[in-house]
């Protein structure tokens, strides 16, 4: 169906016309309803929220976008230095720190996983939103690392955080940007208008082989991002995904550690998916590399996602303030989600940002946003990524890690 | 088998629901039927404010099985602003350095597996405080 044309890839089967003869009379009940920036025409009815009426909508009408209402995240206080992974396998650590640039990454304690990291940073989207957390109607987890492999993480997430229980939930999985498509269809819900807020939470205790070139970045974190639409913190412009059949990395079902192929990993998979999802989105929404003040990329390493940007003629600047890899790894769907945490913690109103995951198998989501006046007076309202950077932190030997991230066999 | 206690435990563990007498303003955590210090049964529920303060502590260093990983650990009586007392592991730190007056966050953390297919239970422990 669908005449939206332009630069929305997000819901385009939700809502069906209404038969002919129903049209007219609902018409006559319409309402002025935005939808922001659509380009294309809406000549169907849909529903808004606190209305039993269906109202049409089309392109000229002035609305307002659903956006991000309240964000929070979360890295557990463990670290590892690279060096100390090198040194346990015999590798020179100023080849890895400079050809990986990793300094350090996060490692969960025992009693820490996608579960407690999803509630903890909901708990700080919570508090930036102000909501009262029976209005969520859906939670979305994205993880690779979710604890049960049949129950799913988001029923003990939503117990934890006061939502439900009328609440639509279900936990996602595609590598490494589990986390935004938890976010996409978050924001879809919400545009839709099905419930009035919405969360997408991207989580993960990654695991890398031991001696494998993962183990340097695979980390733990996560952030979560509640939509609505009002009191918006940022404004969501565009968003774009792109997908393929890649094997650059997987796990079959079973197995502890995931592999990856080789050289699959960096141009056939994780530069072509990120260029073309972000070019993708720049072209639809005519924007230029240098509009934006902001810029996360997906980290799987530090070295990819500055070099992606650079080709794709971003600079440092507006790189480095969501480019959180150095210090913490790669919490995997946590990655990109936690960078732009990061970034909305120091944003200012207006501030134009670009985000594009990166998922094994393949896939990218690219999200356009806009911060708005009131994200300055959110930011305090929980913990900012770099205060969890920065904060008061143990630094483990090889063999604590081991023991911590379960590599040693023991008896039962 | 998952325990019954577990799941009726949920409110408790998960929200720190408590109870507060509507006679005499005592917290009850976990909530109770009856107040234990003037026997009202009026009570009303409370949520407690996700931070408090060591009491009393201890380390673990022959601890119960499920622990045994874990050791050692400290174990403190952790006291909230609402005057509710409970027994919490507090994690995050060198255990030696729990001791009475410090100021400790509760997180959601996973308390214990139960064995090696069964559910997995959460709860709250307390993190070196933040502020
Ligand atoms: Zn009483």
């Amino acid at each position: 169906m669908v005449a939206r044309t332009g630069n929305r890839t997000l819901f385009q089967a939700t809502h069906g016309p209404l038969p002919l003869s129903q049209r007219g009379e609902k018409r006559q009940n319409a309402r002025s309803v935005s939808f922001g920036s659509i380009s294309g025409t809406l000549g169907y009815p849909v529903r808004v929220p606190g209305d039993t009426t269906f109202v049409k909508r089309s392109w000229h009408q002035e609305v307002e976008m659903p956006g991000i209402v309240g964000y929070g995240a979360f890295i557990p206080r463990n670290r590892i230095k690279s060096e100390e992974i090198a040194r346990q396998w015999g590798k020179d650590p100023a080849t890895i720190q400079r050809g990986l640039l990793l300094k350090e990454k996060s490692v969960p304690g025992l009693d820490e996983d996608t579960i407690t990291i999803s509630v903890a940073a909901g708990r700080g989207a919570l508090a930036r939103a102000g909501i009262d957390p029976q209005k969520v109607g859906a939670l979305y987890i994205g993880s690779e690392s979710h604890p049960y492999a049949v129950k799913p993480s988001g029923t003990v997430v939503l117990e934890a955080l006061g939502l439900g229980p009328e609440i639509h939930v279900a936990d996602f999985e595609f590598a490494c940007k589990a986390g935004t498509e938890a976010m996409s269809v978050a924001l879809a819900m919400v545009e839709s208008g099905r419930v009035e807020y919405a969360m997408g939470i991207g989580a993960d205790t990654s695991q890398g082989a031991p001696n494998d070139a993962l183990e340097f970045s695979a980390s733990a974190g996560g952030a979560a991002y509640i939509f609505g639409r009002e009191k918006l913190l940022a404004e969501f412009l565009h968003t774009y995904s792109y997908t393929s059949d890649t094997p650059d990395f997987w796990r079959r079902e079973g197995e502890f550690y995931p592999r990856h192929g080789g050289r699959f990993t960096g141009e056939p998979a994780y530069f072509h998916h990120v260029m073309s999802a972000t070019q993708g989105i720049l072209d639809r929404s005519g924007h230029k590399p240098e509009d934006f003040r902001y810029v996360v990329l997906h980290m799987p390493n530090g070295k990819f996602p500055l070099a992606a940007g650079k080709r794709m003629g971003f600079t440092q600047k507006q790189m480095e303030t969501g480019w959180v890899v150095n210090l913490m790894g790669n919490s995997y769907s946590g990655s990109s989600p936690t960078g732009l945490a990061a970034i909305l913690d120091v944003a200012d109103p207006g501030d134009l940002i670009l985000i594009t995951s990166f998922g094994s198998g393949a896939g990218s989501d690219s999200f356009i946003m806009k911060a708005t006046e009131l994200l300055p007076e959110r930011q305090g309202l929980a913990p900012t990524v770099r205060s969890m950077l920065d904060n008061p932190r143990k630094y483990l030997t090889y063999g604590e890690y081991a023991k911590l991230r379960e590599k040693i066999i023991l008896n039962d | 088998m998952p325990s019954p206690r577990y799941h009726r435990e949920i409110p408790a563990r998960f929200r720190l629901e408590a109870g507060k007498c509507a006679g005499c303003g005592r917290v009850s955590y976990p909530a109770r039927k009856v107040c234990p210090a003037c026997r009202g049964q009026e009570m009303e529920q409370v949520k407690l404010s996700p931070r408090g303060t060591v009491v009393t502590s201890t380390v673990i260093h022959v601890p119960p099985d499920d622990f045994l990983n874990e050791a050692p650990y400290a174990m403190a009586v952790v006291e909230t602003a609402e005057g509710a007392r409970f027994m919490t592991q507090v994690v995050d730190c060198d255990p030696s350095t729990v001791l009475p007056g410090m100021e400790v966050d509760l997180e959601f953390r996973l308390i214990r597996k139960e064995g090696k297919s069964g559910i997995l239970c959460y709860g709250h422990k307390g993190v070196p405080g933040s502020v």
